[in-house]
């Protein structure tokens, strides 16, 4: 049986991480088919059909389905599930919020957040904050599983000519309504995504200090993130947070500012690729993953950081 | 045994609204093994009117203890269930979303501003893109993330009251549901370490390094 993708998509596009998605449901079955519910989304449902990997799309619409609730989106997927063997979405908000509410109505246990494909039944995935890796195998006939985006890479995104049909709606769920997203809109790359994210933790001391980290965010092109205290002190909205609580990021380069390095913050950044830490407490545990550490003030170093970064001839975005 | 911390959160929350007389009773469960129980006596003293323990013994997944939970709803007919969103070890954030699809009920998950209205909530939920407003009507399902709110010590006189508050110990075997697992775990093993680093001594050190030894800018 093949697979189904749950696309997220906000009727134009695609969220990134549906690449993602998609990869990692290639890996368990070459046989993709990819949900998309919506209103007005043929945009969005184009854009899925031409990922390569989809061999099919089913394409669901109705009023009720313009924002995203997953009290209506889950007995969409319910309805469909008859002919799949897995089904598969991110692990980010979308999912946490969507998948559990599919595997109860199916009476199947959720393997949640995979960061890898053993075979079609066995995967592995972190536990204890990523301190841990276990290897699962799911007994159930029909498997739930949301897949952590940035273990995967993205797949590409044109040139597929999957065909597009028509899904049949469920009732709408009256208890629930949607009443408004406040998206912070932002030039910079998606947290989730970006190639450099420089984040800033306690230490920065104020919201109005974060201007310093801006500063060198948007020289090098990155994402800005930040530590849960930064984010509960009020320093920075909440779409900010890395760490195991809030997003997991695996940026090329990530710069640690002002963050001691608690173990829920490690859990969000350490797979990164290369990892600096600007700390003036040379204990600071971030140190202990840190490539580049540097012992120093945050307030001295990030005017030091942007003076010599504008010495570069050259820098990559 | 320490209660998980967002599930501090959820206990917090439901006080907060007995206390501004929008709730009558608070009711604490748990389910798991017999020092399980030491979490549901930690909410009676920061304000839960009664406890309910069901014993379990061994793994449970968040279905399996879902349902039990679907059980205890059907019998003590809250209007509104508070949850953590995760549990902080497997981090499977399920528990809540399955429960509110088995009674059919909405769910607010990742809750961190919730203003009660008359038979309905308006409830500000954290997501990736920022912050979502939903509004669900009672009876309702909350997952509570950890900037809901701000969880309160027990006060010693208030540690010894709770002792004296009743608790309900129900076996699992006498709710009649399978919760079997459904997931092996075949393995587990420690991430791949990453290797030591280096300390620079100065910001140009970092940046030359950062250029011409990492070439990631």
């Amino acid at each position: 049986m093949a697979v189904l993708l749950i696309a997220e998509h906000n009727n134009k596009e695609l969220r990134p991480f549906t690449l993602n998605a998609a990869t990692a449901a290639s890996q368990i079955d070459a046989d993709v088919h990819a949900v998309i519910i919506g209103q007005n989304s043929e945009t969005a449902a184009k854009k899925l059909s031409e990922l390569p990997l989809i061999k099919k799309v089913i394409s669901i619409e109705a009023p009720h389905y313009e924002n995203f609730t997953a009290e209506n989106f889950a007995p969409a997927i319910v309805k469909l599930a008859g002919n799949y063997s897995h089904i598969v979405c991110s692990a980010n908000t979308f999912g946490k919020n969507l998948m559990p509410r599919i595997a109860a109505h199916l009476d199947t246990s959720q393997v949640s957040d995979i960061i890898k494909v053993i075979s079609p039944d066995t995967f592995l995935r972190p536990i204890y904050a990523g301190n841990a890796f276990a290897t699962v195998k799911t007994n159930d006939a029909k498997k739930c599983i949301t897949i952590r985006p940035t273990s995967f890479e993205p797949c590409e995104s044109s040139g597929g000519t999957a065909t597009i049909e028509k899904g049949e709606a469920g009732e709408e769920f009256s208890n629930t309504k949607f009443i408004k997203r406040e998206e912070i809109k932002s030039d910079r790359p998606e947290l989730g995504t970006a190639r450099i994210v420089v984040s800033g933790g306690r230490g920065m001391q104020s919201g109005d200090n974060f201007k310093l980290i801006t500063e060198v965010a948007d020289k090098l092109g990155a994402a800005i993130g930040a530590s849960r205290a930064a984010v509960d002190a009020g320093y920075i909205s909440n779409d900010h947070q890395v760490g195991q609580t809030g997003k997991v990021v695996v940026p090329d380069l990530y710069i640690a500012i002002g963050i001691s390095g608690a173990i829920q913050h490690l859990a969000g950044m350490k797979e990164s690729k290369v990892i600096v830490a600007i700390n003036k407490d040379g204990e600071a545990p971030i140190f202990s993953v840190a490539d580049y550490g540097l012992e120093a003030d945050l307030f001295e170093a990030l005017p030091q950081f942007m003076a010599e970064l504008n010495k570069l001839n050259t820098i990559q975005k | 045994m320490s209660t998980n911390p967002p599930d501090d959160n959820a206990i917090e929350e439901a006080v907060k609204i007995k206390e501004a007389g929008k709730a009558t009773e608070i009711v604490a469960i748990t389910v798991g093994e017999e020092k399980a129980q030491e979490t549901v006596r930690k909410a009676l003293a920061v304000g839960a009117d009664k406890g309910i323990h069901v014993k379990t013994e061994g793994a449970l997944e968040p279905l399996a203890v879902s349902k039990i939970i679907q059980k205890i709803v059907e019998k003590e007919k809250p209007d509104l269930v508070f949850m953590g969103k995760q549990a902080i070890d497997d981090d499977c954030n399920q528990t809540g979303q399955m429960l509110s699809a088995l009674l059919n009920w909405p769910q607010a998950t990742f809750a961190s501003n919730i203003e009660i209205k008359d038979n309905f909530l308006e409830v500000t939920r954290e997501i990736d893109e920022g912050l979502e407003t939903i509004q669900i009507n009672i009876p309702a399902i909350v997952t509570c993330d950890l900037r809901l709110n701000e969880p309160r010590y027990a006060s010693l006189p208030n540690i010894m009251k709770a002792k004296k508050k009743p608790i309900e110990e129900i076996n699992v075997s006498d709710l009649g549901i399978d919760i079997k697992p459904r997931i092996e775990q075949l393995k587990v093993e420690e991430p791949p370490k990453r290797k030591a680093g280096i300390k620079v001594a100065n910001v140009a050190e970092l940046v030359q390094k950062l250029k011409n030894e990492a070439k990631v800018i």
